[in-house]
């Protein structure tokens, strides 16, 4: 008997309580529902986990009841798990534990603590069911619920207008992508008869048909709510607004979890896009486009959570890079790796925000490593991992990443020397962001720090996550992605490690990085105001600041038309009414002119009388 | 005969809270919610006992006037029964919302609102096409005396408007029904008004063309559809809570009901050549009637025109000739029967508090209520079309049956759900969330009465959108008798 | 044909002609309600007279039944008009009819 049902009955029962108690509860009974109810689940999923390792079974599955049938549509509430899926819930149940915990000292002085919690377990439900769903509508209703708490969470201080438009954004503008995964559904379920994941995978290795131009279409769909979902271009531009969400909430929705989960709808739908050459190219070319146009912007970025933001995601960016190369298992493992180190990013730079009493931006931090040892030593590890200096995690999933693109991919070198350059200004804006937080001169406008200390109780839920993942974030690459390629049986592709200049390159590029940032920003070698007040280095700047203009460039073409006609005063009033009015209009026009016969002059009347009779009469006489 | 005793109850009760208000004036809401009460448990006692053998719930066939062949012939099956079901409760909601808007006359207010839930159980059981007219015309007036003399500031306008689009729609039916029942008796010599007489009635094709339109046509008014829905945002505008409820509620369902019990089963043919044009009025409306909902800032107004939208779904189901297309209009039916009730609830709840409508006198509403916000927010959530909630279910199915007929019209109409989430959002933003308006006063949150409704539709939205079987195999036996040949 | 005295019944009927355009002229021209209902009430009797006449031609009783008929339609109409020109007095302060045009469209 496993307890499959459990994992996300655990955070759906924190919800309800939260939900249900409307926040009356204390903050301490609070605390331990919410992140309570999360860590009991990792415990179960480690338990399954051990349980699934230990069985022979490939899958497991807990059924429950009918969701609807419709003459051959037939969907069920049952679970599905197989070995990724497992990767999966282990990251969002363990590493959304450890944020969970974090969160409960970062959000005590906030009000709405109790909704926060609710928001964050139905979060942890919503996405335990898109990696467990065993069919593509629970993999769909998963889907909406984390855009859901994405939505709430992103809007949490909601007094705030910019939050609450940044929410807005970040819902609609994950919609579109949805809205192209839904027709994939349809799609899907037009070709194959069915929405089992399972039975599409069998269809799609059986019986697709040949040539599969139906088959690239529904991969081209599902890319459509991956790039969604996942912040890549040209769906990208939610994510950096998403920042305004408390730090936990960017730390477990936009770094670990739910930005993820259009990674592992490509990657759960394998067998679909392994059959289109052209969806695995776009697959490739939408991470490649992204990381590059990622990277230079987080770059310029002033603001730390935005930094990371873009950092996220160019390193989704690789995932799907990775995917679309074949390194099925590469890229899922960069996606482990990347919730470990990212998270621990996130939250070292929370607590350095929450330090700065909510200044998030690095100029006006510095110098912070001896007050913020913590963190520092927090967000040193995480960089380290992000840099991928060897023998960090992010170290072995990223170079598996390189080398298979070099390997593997139709355009090798391209694709390669696009990813190198990426992984080196990867290296550029970690140094950057490093050295403008930690480093250098403390900024006049700082503001006394909070003083505590390093044992104190409500330092533990800060150092022991911090603790823990950072321990996940160097050593959870060591087990070596052979880990995940089991995931995929043959199917994906990998390399080992030569010692070939590729593999050397491959191996130097961060470091290169990391030593041509200290140059550029921390030493006084270079002389930074130059650079600056270089009008092409402003232009770029700007340029890459804005996020390459892809904001400006929808707000131009969709937003402002949108809303400069439904503003206009017609439109509220509903142009087909203008019909009806008419008629109302000439119905009265008539009114009017007949009633002017009716003066109301009853002389006028009897005139008229006499007339009409002695009309009559003239009538009768003549005829 | 239990639903002629259904009938009958809610309009004696009607009869009796007009008196009581002689004897106190909140007597008439006490009636009023007893009599729903007691009627949506009876309609739960029906559900529970299980269909007959033939698989109606209650079944009644008197002569009624046999020189002309009418009958009164009241049948209930489950598409009914839902419907009734749905009727009765949301009477519950009606009453509650305006316990204490109603200021004057609250017997006649009472009386008006349980003969309009009288005609409209009478229009969702009625299966003889005289007494079916007549149902339809016995639910109008009501419901144009609760918009004209309960109504806001432009009442009048709003009220006359109703009328008149329900009027001359109804006198289009009434022809259409004497002209199929006369022709008919040409061809077979037997005068009636007998559904499944008339469903057989063999037409030539030009002639069921006609026929059909007359009774789409006041369908789609009633629906309402892009190009007659311009009645629906007046009078949602201007009718009191409870009128807001019931019109949106059920009083739009009759028009869902009729093309799904009458205009496709009975011109299957003519219906079938006519499935794009009735598709695409539905994708018009769905993107139409987003639009503007985006457009507006009045809340009710909002919510008025998402309710278009949301009935443009049932055009595309049901024209979409599918299993799924049509259980998901059914869906659709109930769930934004419950969705949209909710939603006027609030924005009546709202407006007697802070008396406006108007949005931009609103913001940061939440702080001051937060138990309204954390409601509204469910259900514009809900009406996002969030799955998991009764919604989804609908549409999806809607646009999974339709997408087998026509996959160009099922991505126009899938880009209403984008546009859903724009205004929806939007209403959220614009209202509940953002800095605390200074002039709005304070106001004071849901207490008992208004939460208790309020759960009740969140559980029927939860049971919609995950145990949505429980509907669907109801109706499932009824789907060869709806959609005929086309199977 | 048996009476002595006989006048033709063209004369009376020109007669009758006469009295009801002088009403009908009365009632057109005159601007005073009190005169219209003079009027109206001449016309009525010639009508009446009409009957009469007619009555006696053939020697029948309809005629002086139809004169009953017209004398209590007076009646009830100069109980009706008079109360209506009371009103009208009060409210428009004339018995101008003109100036009662309240019932243009």
């Amino acid at each position: 008997m496993h307890l499959l049902w459990a994992i996300p009955a655990l955070p759906l029962a924190g919800f309800l309580i939260l939900f249900l108690t409307e926040g009356r509860l204390p903050r301490s009974v609070v605390s331990s529902i919410g992140a309570g109810s999360v860590g009991l689940a990792a415990l179960l999923t480690g338990y399954v986990a051990w349980q699934f390792t230990s069985s022979d079974s490939s899958e497991f599955v807990s059924s429950s009841w009918t969701w609807m049938i419709v003459g051959e549509f037939n969907v069920s509430f049952r679970l599905w798990v197989d070995a990724l899926s497992l990767v999966m819930v282990s990251v969002i149940t363990g590493v959304g534990f450890l944020i969970h915990w974090y969160a409960t000292g970062y959000m005590s002085e906030e009000e709405g603590y109790s909704r926060f919690f609710c928001y964050m377990n139905l979060f942890v439900f919503a996405m335990l069911i898109l990696v467990m769903g065993d069919n593509l509508l629970l993999l769909f209703l998963g889907w909406e619920g984390v855009g859901l708490c994405s939505y709430l969470l992103i809007g949490f201080f909601h007094k705030v207008p910019e939050f609450g438009y940044a929410a807005r954004k970040a819902f609609v503008v994950t919609r579109v992508g949805d809205t192209f995964l839904i027709i994939a559904l349809f799609l899907i379920f037009k070709q194959v008869g069915s929405l089992q994941i399972q039975e599409g995978l069998t269809f799609a290795r059986e019986s697709m048909p040949d040539p599969a131009t139906i088959n690239t279409i529904i991969c081209l769909l599902l890319l459509g709510g991956a790039v969604g979902k996942s912040a890549q271009v040209p769906l990208q531009t939610w994510l950096p607004d998403a920042m305004a969400g408390p730090t936990p909430v960017s730390a477990l929705i936009h770094a670990a979890t739910m930005v993820t989960a259009g990674v592992y709808l490509i990657a759960r739908m394998q067998d679909f896009f392994m059959l289109s050459q052209t969806a695995m190219l776009c697959v490739a070319a939408v991470g490649l486009v992204t990381l590059f146009i990622a990277s230079f912007t987080a770059l310029v970025q002033s603001d730390i959570k935005r930094v990371l933001a873009y950092s996220t995601m160019s390193q989704i960016g690789y995932m799907f890079f990775a995917l679309g190369v074949g390194a099925w298992s590469a890229g899922l493992f960069h996606l482990m790796t990347h919730a470990f180190f990212k998270a621990l990013l996130f939250l070292a730079s929370g607590s350095v925000i929450l330090a700065m009493h909510h200044e998030q931006n690095m100029f006006k931090m510095g110098g912070l490593w001896k007050k913020l040892p913590i963190p520092f030593i927090a967000m040193l590890v995480g960089s380290a991992a992000l840099v991928a200096l060897p023998l960090t995690s992010g170290f072995f999933s990223k170079d598996a990443i390189l080398l298979t693109a070099w390997k593997n991919s139709p355009y090798a070198i391209l694709f390669w020397t696009v990813a190198v350059i990426a992984a080196f200004l990867t290296s550029l804006y970690t140094v950057r962001m490093m050295v403008l937080t930690f480093f250098g001169k403390p900024q006049s406008e700082m503001h006394e720090l909070k003083k505590e200390s390093l044992w104190h109780p409500s330092r533990i839920r800060t150092v022991v996550p911090f603790g823990l993942l950072a321990v996940l974030s160097i050593a959870g690459g060591w087990m070596g992605f052979e880990f995940t390629s089991d995931l995929f049986g043959d199917k994906g592709v990998h390399a080992e490690f030569h010692f070939d200049p590729i593999a050397l390159l491959t191996l130097g590029i961060p470091f290169a990085g990391v030593v041509v940032g200290y140059f550029l920003f921390a030493s006084d070698l270079v002389d930074r105001r130059k650079i600056i007040k270089n009008r092409l280095s402003d232009l770029l700047s700007k340029f890459w600041h804005s996020g390459w203009g892809f904001d400006w460039l929808y707000d131009t073409l969709v937003v402002k038309p949108f809303r400069f006609i439904a503003q206009t005063r017609t439109n509220r009033n509903d142009i087909v009414d203008l019909f009806f009015k008419l008629i109302k209009f000439l119905a009265s026009l008539f009114h009017h002119i007949l009633s002017m016969f009716q003066t109301g002059h009853v002389r006028w009347y009897a005139f008229t009388m006499v007339g009409g009779l002695l009309l009559v009469f003239l009538a009768v006489v003549w005829i | 005969m239990s639903v002629m005793l259904l009938i009958l109850l809610l309009l004696g009760a009607g009869v009796v809270a007009w008196v009581s208000e002689r004897v106190n004036t909140t007597l008439p809401n006490w009636i009023a919610l007893i009599t729903f009460v007691a009627t949506t448990l009876w309609v739960l006692v029906i559900w529970f006992n299980g269909p007959d053998t033939d698989g109606l719930y209650a079944n009644l066939n008197r002569e009624w006037i046999p020189r002309f062949g009418i009958d009164l012939h009241l049948r209930v099956d489950a598409l009914s029964l839902m419907l009734i079901g749905l009727t009765t409760f949301l009477g519950i909601v009606a009453v509650v919302s305006s316990w204490t808007e109603t200021k004057t006359r609250h017997g006649f207010f009472q009386f008006n609102i349980l003969w309009v839930m009288a005609g409209v159980i009478g229009v969702f059981s009625a299966f003889d096409l005289f007494l079916f007219f007549f149902f339809w015309e016995v639910m109008l007036i009501p419901m144009y005396f609760l918009i004209a003399i309960w109504g806001h500031e432009d009442k009048e306008y709003a009220s006359m408007k109703f009328f008149l689009f329900t009027q001359i729609s109804g006198l289009l039916m009434l022809v259409a029904i004497v002209a199929l029942v006369w022709i008919n008796y040409n061809i077979s010599g037997v005068l009636t008004f007998d559904y499944d007489v008339l469903k057989e009635a063999n037409l030539d094709i030009a002639t069921a063309r006609l026929l059909m339109l007359g009774f789409f046509i006041a369908f789609i008014t009633k629906l309402p559809s892009v190009p007659v829905h311009t009645w629906l945002p007046d009078a949602h505008t201007q009718a009191p809570t409870a009128g807001s409820v019931i019109l949106a509620g059920i009083l739009l369902k009759t028009g869902a009901y009729g093309i799904i019990r009458f205009v496709v089963p009975m011109f299957n043919e003519a219906s079938k050549e006519f499935w794009v044009w009735g598709m695409s009025l539905g994708v018009i409306s769905i993107l139409y009637g987003g639009y503007l909902a985006y457009s507006q800032t009045d809340f009710k107004r909002l919510v008025a025109y998402s309710s278009i939208a949301h009935m443009g779904f049932i055009l595309v189901g049901v024209y979409s000739f599918s299993k799924l297309g049509t259980q998901g209009a059914i869906i659709t039916m109930i769930a934004h029967g419950f969705s949209t009730a909710a939603l006027f609830m609030m924005a009546g709840a709202i407006q007697e508090r802070l008396h406006t409508r108007e949005m931009s006198k609103m913001g940061g509403l939440w702080v001051r209520a937060p138990r309204m916000g954390a409601v509204t927010m469910f259900f514009v959530v809900a009406s996002v079309g969030m799955p998991g909630l009764g919604n989804f279910i609908g549409e999806f199915l809607v646009l999974i049956g339709a997408f087998q007929k026509s996959v160009v019209l099922t991505v126009f109409a899938a880009i209403g759900i984008v546009v859903a989430a724009v205004y929806g959002l939007s209403l959220m933003q614009r209202s509940f969330q953002g800095v605390p308006n200074p002039d709005v006063p304070k106001m004071h949150d849901f207490a008992f009465r208004e939460m208790s409704v309020m759960v009740l539709l969140m559980i029927a939205l939860v049971w919609v959108g995950i145990y949505p079987q429980s509907l669907l195999q109801m109706t499932a036996p009824l789907l060869s008798e709806l959609l005929r040949p086309t199977l | 044909m048996t009476t002595a005295l006989s006048i033709p019944l063209e004369h009376v009927f020109f007669l009758a002609i006469i009295l009801f355009l002088i009403g009908a002229f009365g009632v057109l021209i005159r601007r005073n309600i009190i005169f219209m209902l003079l009027s109206l009430e001449i016309m009525m009797n010639a009508c009446g007279l009409a009957f009469v006449a007619a009555g006696a031609r053939w020697a029948e009783p309809d005629g002086q039944i139809m004169f009953m008929f017209i004398l209590a339609l007076a009646a009830a109409e100069v109980a009706v008009a008079l109360g209506l020109v009371v009103q009208l007095a009060r409210r428009f302060e004339t018995l101008d009819i003109d100036r009662a045009e309240e019932l243009n469209g």
